[in-house]
């Protein structure tokens, strides 16, 4: 047994926490309450020159090959400075590159992984619809063979990146009698095709500076050697990459979390009352307690289960499990992280207050809590625990 | 051009402070350590300049223990081709002079045309280093720079200093060393390839008998300096607010400053 870190995966987060203080923190207030998607997408063409995008891809298609492990170090540590941006990223490279990665041939990672993993494309992932979210498998944009085509017609909805990427890999129905027994077909749709049109979702909670959009396919043609993998085996490749990128949207909690540790430390030390520092009062150190004993839960479980993934297991149930635990966890911490705060947690010229809205939406996205808890019983009842 | 960088690993500057039981040091538990800030626009000088005239190498040098590779491995994922570790048990507890007397026999091995230094360490403080070494190897040097140009064609380089109130431009015929200053540059990251690559790239480790040095001459015994003493800045009380009008708080403040602080 071995818990420790290599060498290269030090030297990564020591970099990307370099960046993100110095290139990410200063614009992350500025990013959320100017909705600035054009801030972000410059922070991204800066992480692009570094190599970020290519940590968990081959070097065959210009990646670095540093895995899963090395791809939670990377969001974990942008989570710590701006959720909007860490998300951006997150649906560039977990859910789109993932996507291709786990259902593209030789001939599309060439095409289409690479220039996601240098950053010169972007790249997002377009699986939920108007009627389709936790039920993915009702979805209903229609893929109609037509020659050497597909022909793609139907709305998709809430899709990051969906108004800047340049690639878009879209889970479409080739067989409404199949469903997701092999009728949903995933595609790798470039923006720039006739019949494609985006819609951006200004108001939300938070993520206020990660571009969500409604998707639009109106005769969108496809050519035939888009298809991910084979025909019909669509749904397979969507719950694949998601299990992945559960896994590191829970060490997105984890940035997170630690970064609303520091904040509260460093306040309850400085803000006085009753003639000392809050930190004095056991309430305030009891929140903290909690809030450090969770943190370590989150990092224990996540670092396991990318370690396992890089082992080369699947993780249905263990990306499940950090998903639902670190989103959750994250809430609590956020939680006590503005009551510690006072009134000043509460305003929004205080970071604290835009990682309580920005964390909200991990219990929802990429599968709610519910749904979590479902994937892990049908899991758990099937084979047992541990 | 073959070009020298000198580096110090440091507490980072995030890092909480405080002195050791026994006063003499400060306490190491828990800090994280970086790249000296200063150093690195050495390294980022020396990068800039390889790639400048197209040929060169850069070679990063440390003194310290065992973890001192992680700050010269960080450099060789920054783009420095070679690094060298000075590590000797016996080096432990020397004064800065003996560090620059084990530097300039270390720099002494290779013809560097041009060698870097920070201005000054960030945990001591004492800016003494390159300076020393300098004058070891008798060297001319420019102290504190914030610009720097080479000319290869014949050998010189003109630097810039900001001193009060003006800058001054001096020019050296190489070799030269040279101690950096904030603006010269803006330090890189390490990049992606780049950290794949550092594995691959030569980190040699050298002890005292490498460089001919006798360990009797090195270490606490023989410092010249000696640290007696490390405390904690006194806290900062809080500032004490004078109400009232113009005339009435000058006569309160006078009367204050007369009988509480007792300065007037
Ligand atoms: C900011 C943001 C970004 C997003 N980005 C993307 C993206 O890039 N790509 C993409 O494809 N999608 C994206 N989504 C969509 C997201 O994945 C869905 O919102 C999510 O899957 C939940 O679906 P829903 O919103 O339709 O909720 P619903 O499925 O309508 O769920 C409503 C409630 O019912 C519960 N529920 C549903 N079914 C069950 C059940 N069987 N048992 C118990 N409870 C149940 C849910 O848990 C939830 O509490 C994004 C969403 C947001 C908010
Ligand atoms: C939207 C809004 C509207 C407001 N409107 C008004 C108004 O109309 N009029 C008005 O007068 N005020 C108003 N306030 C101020 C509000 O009453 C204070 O924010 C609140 O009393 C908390 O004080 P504080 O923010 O200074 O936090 P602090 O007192 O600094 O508290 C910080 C943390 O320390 C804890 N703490 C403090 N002392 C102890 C202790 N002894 N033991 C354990 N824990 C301790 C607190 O519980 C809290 O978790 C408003 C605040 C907000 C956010």
């Amino acid at each position: 047994m071995d818990f420790n870190f290599t060498e290269e995966q030090t030297m990564i987060r020591d970099m990307v926490r370099k960046f993100v203080d110095n290139e990410i923190k200063p614009a992350a207030q500025q990013i959320d309450k100017e909705h600035n998607v054009d801030l972000v997408k410059s922070i991204f063409k800066k992480g692009a020159a570094l190599g970020l995008y290519g940590i968990p891809f081959p070097e065959a298609y210009g990646g670095s090959g540093m895995g899963e492990t090395g791809y939670c170090i990377l969001i974990e540590e942008l989570s710590r400075g701006c959720a909007s941006t860490s998300v951006t990223i997150g649906a560039h490279i977990g859910l789109a590159g993932m996507s291709i990665m786990i259902g593209g041939n030789d001939a599309q990672k060439k095409k289409y992984l690479a220039p996601l993993a240098s950053g010169e494309k972007l790249g997002a992932y377009a699986l939920t619809e108007p009627g389709a979210g936790s039920d993915a498998a009702n979805l209903q944009l229609s893929a109609k063979e037509d020659g050497e085509d597909y022909v793609l017609n139907g709305t998709k909805l809430w899709i990051t990146n969906g108004d800047i990427a340049d690639i878009v890999v879209v889970y479409g129905l080739s067989n409404p009698e199949l469903k997701a027994r092999g009728g949903i077909t995933a595609f790798i749709v470039e923006t720039s095709t006739p019949g494609f049109s985006a819609n951006r979702i200004e108001d939300k909670m938070g993520l206020r500076g990660s571009a969500t959009a409604e998707l639009v396919f109106e005769e969108v043609r496809v050519p035939k050697e888009n298809v991910l993998g084979q025909v019909g085996m669509g749904f397979a490749i969507a719950m694949e990459t998601l299990d992945e990128s559960r896994l590191s949207l829970a060490a997105a909690c984890i940035g997170a979390a630690k970064e609303l540790i520091a904040m509260s430390i460093d306040f309850s030390k400085k803000r006085v009352a009753f003639q000392q520092p809050i930190a004095q009062f056991q309430a305030i150190q009891f929140m903290l307690a909690d809030m450090t004993a969770e943190v370590y839960q989150m990092e224990s479980i996540v670092y396991r289960t990318a370690w396992l993934y890089d082992q080369g297991k699947k993780i249905p149930r263990e990306g499940a499990i950090c998903k639902l635990f670190c989103s959750e966890a994250l809430d609590r911490i956020v939680d006590k992280a503005v009551q510690i705060h006072g009134g000043n947690g509460f305003m929004g010229e205080h970071p604290v207050e835009r990682f309580y809205r920005d964390s909200r939406v991990n219990r929802i996205f990429e599968g709610t809590s519910e749904i979590q808890r479902m994937v892990i019983a049908e899991d758990v009842l099937k084979k047992g625990a541990y | 051009m073959n070009i020298a960088v000198c580096i110090k690993q440091v507490p980072s500057t995030e890092s909480k402070i405080r002195p050791a039981s026994d006063g003499k040091d400060i306490d190491r538990s828990g800090l994280s350590y970086v790249v000296n800030p200063y150093d690195e626009f050495g390294v980022e000088e020396a990068l800039k300049i390889k790639e400048q005239l197209g040929e060169g190498t850069v070679t990063a040098i440390s003194i310290g223990p065992e973890k001192v590779s992680d700050a010269l491995r960080t450099c060789l994922a920054v783009g420095v081709d070679q690094a060298i570790h000075i590590q000797d048990d016996a080096i432990h507890g020397s004064d800065g002079f003996t560090i620059a007397r084990i530097l300039s026999a270390a720099l002494q091995k290779e013809n560097y045309d041009i060698i870097f230094f920070g201005r000054q360490a960030i945990d001591d403080d004492s800016g003494a280093i390159g300076v020393f070494v300098a004058e070891l190897m008798g060297l001319p040097h420019a102290a504190g720079i914030n610009k720097l140009e080479i000319h290869p064609e014949d050998r010189r380089a003109v630097a810039h200093r900001q001193i009060e109130g003006a800058t001054e431009i001096v020019e050296t015929p190489l070799p030269a060393l040279f101690t950096c200053q904030k603006e010269l540059n803006e330090p890189r990251y390490a990049s992606l390839p780049g950290i794949m690559k550092a594995k691959q790239k030569p980190l040699t480790v050298w002890g005292l008998s490498d460089l001919g040095i006798d360990p009797a001459t090195v270490g606490a015994t023989q410092a010249r300096i000696t640290v007696d003493q490390i405390t904690s800045p006194p806290v900062r009380t809080t500032g004490k607010i004078i109400e009232g009008n113009a005339s009435e708080a000058v006569s309160e403040l006078v009367s204050l400053l007369r009988e509480e602080v007792k300065i007037v």
